[in-house]
């Protein structure tokens, strides 16, 4: 009898929950939403954790725990809190816990420092009003809130992590493996890098009705043809990270869909144009690149049409601007590719200087971008075709960046990045890759006017002037050719038939939007 | 005897010693670990507070004073990556890889037993050879591939068997026990059948080589010829003398399985050491990885001196020679 029960219990339990099992390569590194500025511990926090404001389905900033704000002086914002909002363990939200978060945020060792040190102040006026001043006006906050959660003032001190996890200390912090959020689900059981658990948060402020999921088990799986064979045997249901050569396997399977969307990750090289001389090449005493003509002509020689129809095998958008889609100051018409013209190349070549071109090495990762080692390889053989012979020199992530920011062991003359935008804003791209003094413009790109306009945009809070300076930013630099664009990549998702999760750009799920029909 | 010992004791720490600053000097090239580890806003300023505050801007030599130190007091440093204890995360992942090693060399020396003695007595029988050209496959084809076909095979065709994880195998209560155990053991079947399969192919091979040899020796004859049982010449008397070098070579292979591990943890997401280190290499976590490299080394060495010290009793020539010195 007492068996009959046991197996009825078990039928009742998986028979009546939605479980939706979610797998990824890696896990996230901690539950501390502030620890970690990175992809997968953001996508975890975001299930558990809120911030003032988000991002929907479609990367608009829409209200989250801030249920209206505005700005009283370029350098005030005021943000209006949402009534009757409580933590998973049961305490009301207030504007308390905002100050408290925000400031915790962007004290060391948090890793969120950099992405709000625009923040001067932050004061609740009352319990449910934040007042937040900027060092300067500063027209993306919003943007940047989006990364900042918000966590319960008591139970951080409770838990004695009020501050981030802390090198000195040398102990861990116990909210880097227990949660504490206002979102719509809560953590039940965590074993890193194995099993993580998430139960539906039936006191959640938000509309519940638009997802029909109990419980998440997030099950990281790194080899990835374990991965898709876990995704086809059916014992998981989602995976937000496909490889390319795996797509056509899945799309076979009637049990399984794929849904893909542009992501916010354009591929580029760097060609260092600042130095006198580079360090690779033949040509001793100046530097070929310093030429817009023999940059151009590394473009015209890049035939992305076949990149993206080889390596990438479709998955790709070829690319003219270094920047995603959805980032506000793309446009379509910087979007669009210069000829693929070899003739062309070799007659800007000549032009230059250089009719028997040059030789240069290619530094190259090979485990960060989706095949981004055979990506270089194929540039190569068409960079050997204007008749630059280009060396590549392709390593594992940790070393090429160390290569391509410190220069060390040797400075990179010409490297492959990849450049995410957070805050969905072109002055993120301008403050890191195309200011004179971004601490990521390796190719040493140095234009007065773009200085002028990244100091500007920084600032300006009018929407429209401001616009306009991002248009003419962009218009030096297309002129420039600084970068030589790539492509974009792609967000691939993989699922079974009856699972919807919408693939967002930021390829991070929002789980209360997903449902299992 | 004191002398012999004091003498493997010093080799030994010896060993310790080169391992560790080889290993060490090795994660000075594998890259820069501060990269990983914060966001690509951070500024040069913060990039460089981390580096002081890892120690990694200090000359090589002091920094692996240090590293000797903190070890010898079984302090193996934080992660950079988890941002906890490693000596917490190796204990915590240690029990996932001794399981899978166990099984996995108790499958390799019961089958390897088995069919060696099979192909040893038969040893021109058909099924002895297609036993001997699968066994070659079985080491010629790299631990991955074998273990992506079984998945393959007995997860996506089949669906019998789990394709990663370790099944259910943390008690919650008295309702989760029976089930977990279930799921635990076939999560096993997989991961331990993968890693074995070179350790059985050697087992077998040994195990009929001795048995071929014996059956030719003359007590073997002798024995024949005074009419006693084929099957008890074959198996009490030829295999017990036949198993002497096969577990001698086990115990040091044991060794082996917990290093060769890395690739079939990888595989099956196994919650092991080895995933551990794979993703330490990854991350360039590495007091992960040091840590990890000493541990291999210390097992190996700690099995080499135990061995080393049997011999001295075992073996009286060893005996003999060490004293007269």
């Amino acid at each position: 009898m007492a068996i009959i029960l046991l197996l009825f219990m078990g039928f009742f339990s998986s028979g009546f929950a939605n479980t939706l099992k979610w797998s990824m390569p890696g896990d996230s590194l901690t539950l501390d939403p502030h620890a970690q500025n990175e992809g997968p511990t953001h996508m975890v926090s975001r299930q558990v954790y809120e911030g003032l404001v988000t991002h929907d389905t479609n990367m608009n900033i829409v209200s989250q725990l801030a249920t209206s704000w505005e700005s009283t002086d370029p350098e005030t914002w005021i943000f209006n809190l949402r009534e009757g909002v409580t933590f998973h363990d049961g305490s009301s939200f207030t504007a308390a816990d905002v100050a408290f978060s925000i400031i915790r945020a962007k004290t060391a060792p948090s890793d969120m420092v950099d992405l709000i040190k625009s923040i001067k102040s932050v004061r609740a006026v009352d319990d449910l009003t934040v007042e937040i001043k900027t060092e300067g006006p500063n027209p993306i906050l919003l943007n940047q809130l989006v990364q900042i959660f918000i966590m319960s003032e008591s139970w951080s001190k409770e838990m004695g992590c009020e501050l981030s996890y802390n090198w000195d200390a040398g102990d861990t912090s116990k909210c880097a493996s227990a949660s504490n959020g206002t979102g719509p689900f809560k953590i039940t059981l965590r074993e890193q890098d194995v099993r993580t658990v998430f139960e539906r948060n039936s006191n959640w402020w938000g509309d519940q009705s638009q997802h029909n999921i109990d419980v998440i088990e997030l099950l990281p799986i790194k080899n990835d043809a374990t991965r898709i064979a876990a995704l086809l045997s059916g014992e998981i249901d989602y995976t937000n990270v496909v490889p390319v050569q795996d797509l056509d396997r899945i799309a076979s399977s009637s049990d399984h869909k794929i849904s893909q969307v542009a992501q916010n990750r354009t591929i580029f090289f760097g060609m260092d144009q600042g130095s006198s001389e580079l360090f690779s090449s033949n040509i001793k005493g100046k530097n070929p690149f310093a030429d817009r003509r023999v940059r151009l002509a590394m473009y015209h020689a890049l035939d992305m049409d076949a990149i993206q129809d080889k390596v990438m095998r479709g998955q790709s958008f070829p690319a003219g601007i270094i920047t995603a889609p959805g980032v506000n100051g793309y446009t379509k018409k910087y979007d669009q590719r210069l000829p693929y013209d070899p003739e062309l190349s070799k007659k800007l070549l000549s032009e230059a200087g250089y009719p028997d071109g040059f030789e240069v090495t290619l530094d190259c990762p090979n485990d960060r971008y989706v095949n981004d080692e055979a990506i270089c390889v194929a540039a190569i053989g068409m960079f050997a075709k204007i008749g630059v012979k280009v060396n590549l020199d392709a390593k594992t992530k940790s070393i090429h960046f160390k290569e391509v920011k410190e220069g060390e062991p040797n400075p990179s003359d010409m490297y492959m990045l990849g450049w995410g935008v957070p805050t969905y804003d072109s002055h993120y791209v301008y403050s890191y890759l195309l200011a004179s003094d971004g601490s990521w413009n390796k190719v040493n790109f140095s234009n007065a006017r773009v200085d002028e306009l990244t100091a500007a945009m920084g600032v300006e809070t009018d929407i429209e002037k401001r616009n306009e300076m991002i248009a003419e930013a962009w218009d030096i630099v297309q002129e420039n050719v600084p970068y030589l664009p790539l492509h974009h990549q792609v967000v691939n998702q993989a699922s079974k038939s009856n699972v919807d999760v919408h693939a967002r750009i930021n390829n991070e799920p929002l789980f209360y939007f997903a449902n299992i029909n | 005897m004191f002398y012999y010992f004091l003498k493997r004791l010093f080799q030994s720490v010896l060993v310790m010693l080169i391992v560790a600053f080889v290993s060490f000097s090795l994660f000075n090239f594998v890259g820069d670990p501060v990269n990983n580890m914060v966001g690509q806003e951070a500024s040069d300023e913060r990039r460089e507070e981390i580096r002081d505050k890892l120690g990694i801007n200090e000359p090589i030599y002091i920094q692996f004073f240090s590293f000797v130190e903190n070890i010898t007091q079984g302090n193996f440093g934080i992660s950079y990556q988890l941002k906890r204890p490693v000596s917490q995360l190796i204990s915590e992942r240690m029990p996932a890889t001794l399981e899978l090693v166990f099984v996995s060399a108790l499958i390799a020396i019961l089958t390897g037993v088995f069919l060696g003695v099979y192909t040893g007595i038969n040893r021109d029988s058909f099924i002895s050879k297609i036993i001997l050209v699968i066994s070659l496959a079985g080491v010629s084809l790299p631990t991955f591939i074998i273990g992506i076909m079984l998945i393959y095979f007995f997860s996506v065709i089949l669906g019998v068997l789990p394709s990663f994880g370790r099944g259910e195998v943390i008690n919650f209560g008295f309702w989760s026990t029976g089930f977990l155990t279930l799921s635990g053991l076939k999560a096993l079947i997989l991961p331990s059948i993968t890693l074995s399969l070179f350790q059985m192919t050697y087992v077998i091979r040994l195990v009929r080589a001795e048995m071929m040899e014996i059956l030719q020796t003359d007590y073997v004859k002798f024995a024949k010829a005074r009419g006693i049982k084929e099957k008890t010449i074959n198996y009490k008397h030829a295999l017990k003398n036949g198993l002497i070098p096969v577990i001698t070579i086990t115990g040091i292979n044991i060794g082996t399985l917990i290093a060769f591990s890395i690739i079939t943890e990888t595989v099956f997401q196994w919650p092991g050491m080895g995933s551990l280190f794979i993703n330490a290499v990854y991350f360039v976590d590495i007091p992960i990885m040091s840590a990890y490299m000493i541990m291999v080394a210390f097992i190996f060495v700690m099995i080499n001196f135990i061995v080393d010290i049997t011999y001295y009793f075992i073996d009286p020539r060893i005996r003999l020679k060490e004293d007269s010195n």
